[in-house]
């Protein structure tokens, strides 16, 4: 347990010396989201319509623009092979690196999508469901995005690759965490959305380790 | 200790499935002409012409068996990867990218012919329905798998990360499934029902029967020949390779 919280220390202090990648994805977040108003135009009945689904493609994208950098460095200067080598589970390993990927890019964006989301005219209980749904999909996004990110180690054409491959495996988490707030505006309550999504939750903490861990060995061969 | 019939071991090795494979895939061909050759015959001749759907239903001699075949072959590809993983063969690998342009084939193929049947029957080439939605996802996931392993320039490490795709993927494909059907009935999408099964003239199934065999066995025979490619390309600095009669010439 020790090597989790070093591992989740060291990416954390690293994320926070370089301050400037975290950002970015963060604006790119906002961007995205602020263009649909303008491409679509500011009708509010409208917007408050297509806010979920917005948000959350929008959330999808940048989750998984900081992907690259998950193991790209480690994997470049050897840290990668030294954790592979060491006699804690490499499983173990990774599941913190994936946690400091959640803290440094996933949370951010689930604080920040309610003032977001005033943009589009949503009622403050759309947006407490809203910020639920994404704190219990964007760790989902980040487990998932993890496989991915270890598949394109070191891979021609990576970044390309990764979204090819992991966007398809977003889409559950996308339905169910832009449904949960739309089934909630429509009346309809968003428990069920919210319970499959944390099911969904379960399932890749359990699995998602375990085949990064496999991925990041045939990198490393 | 009985001895097994065949021993299966024997033929996970490239140099004693090449012959093996070149010996059956003519056969495979044959079959799928001559299903296909009967199939045909009874789609188009045979077969009534329906009373709702007038004669546009024929597609589905051609949509329904190509939408099983790709499901299947991604079934098949990840059982493959599953065994090339556990087993360490490389034939498995082999196999698993052998398969994968015909499924990503049948999966473009059933589209093609649902948008080519939806617009005179539905009005509309596409419509966001669960079958539809999910097909088109399995064809990312083919084009994923494709896209991953020719970007990975060692063939053995290509194969063992496209395994882990196939595998992650076939894990992933009855989610995207239902959530895409959950997600429909919420929107209340496209009111159209493609489940509930019309009770079919029993020529209508034979046709559709028929043109699922001639289907499966194209896969084979193209999967068999594909993989003798890929064995020729892999080894051909093996001895074995040399001494083929087709490498003298």
């Amino acid at each position: 347990m020790n090597a989790f919280v070093a591992i989740l220390r060291r990416d954390l202090l690293l994320a926070m010396r370089r301050k400037s990648e975290m950002l970015t994805a963060l604006f790119f977040f906002m961007i995205v989201v602020s263009l649909f108003p303008l491409g679509i135009g500011p009708e509010t009945a409208l917007l408050r319509r297509i806010a979920p689904g917005v948000l959350w493609v929008a959330a999808l994208l940048a989750a998984m623009l900081s992907l690259n950098r998950l193991f790209a460095a480690d994997h470049q200067d050897g840290t990668l092979e030294q954790m592979a080598l060491s006699p804690t589970p490499l499983a173990l390993l990774v599941s913190g690196k994936v946690l400091a990927h959640w803290l440094t890019a996933g949370l951010p964006l689930v604080l920040l999508a309610p003032v977001l989301g005033l943009q589009f005219d949503l009622s403050s209980r759309a947006l407490g469901i809203l910020m639920l749904s994404l704190l219990l999909g964007t760790p989902l996004l980040s487990l998932i995005g993890a496989i991915g990110a270890a598949l394109t180690l070191g891979v021609r054409g990576g970044g390309v690759l990764l979204s090819l491959l992991v966007l398809p495996l977003y889409i559950p988490a996308l339905i169910f965490g832009a449904g949960a707030v739309e089934a909630d505006m429509a009346g309809l309550g968003a428990g069920g959305h919210l319970s499959l999504l944390g099911a969904l939750l379960a399932l890749g903490l359990f699995f998602a380790p375990w085949a990064t861990t496999a991925a990041l060995r045939i990198a490393l061969e | 200790m009985s001895q097994p019939l065949i021993n299966w071991f024997k033929f996970a090795s490239p140099a004693s499935f090449y012959p093996l494979a070149g010996k059956l895939w003519p056969w495979f061909a044959a079959l799928a002409t001559a299903f296909a050759a009967a199939g045909l015959w009874i789609s188009f001749f045979v077969a009534p012409t329906d009373f709702q759907q007038g004669e546009g239903y024929r597609i589905i001699f051609i949509h329904v068996p190509a939408s099983w075949m790709s499901m299947f072959i991604y079934c098949v590809m990840a059982f493959w990867s599953a065994i090339g993983i556990g087993f360490n063969t490389r034939l498995s690998g082999m196999m698993s990218s052998a398969l994968a342009p015909t499924g990503a084939l049948f999966a473009f193929l059933s589209l093609w012919t649902g948008a080519l049947w939806g617009k005179p029957m539905w009005g509309a080439w596409w419509v966001w329905d669960a079958r539809l939605t999910s097909e088109l996802i399995l064809l990312f996931l083919y084009l994923g798998y494709i896209a991953l392993t020719a970007a990975i320039d060692d063939p053995r490490r290509a194969d063992k990360a496209g395994a882990i795709v196939s595998l992650v993927g076939v894990i992933n494909v009855p989610i995207i499934y239902f959530s895409v059907k959950w997600w429909n009935t919420l929107h209340q999408g496209a009111s159209v029902s493609m489940t509930k099964a019309p009770t079919m003239a029993a020529t209508m199934l034979w046709g559709m029967l028929l043109m699922a065999l001639a289907f499966w066995m194209y896969s084979i025979a193209v999967a068999l020949y594909r993989v003798r490619a890929i064995i020729l390309e892999r080894e051909r600095h093996a001895t074995w390779v040399a001494e083929l009669p087709e490498m003298q010439r």
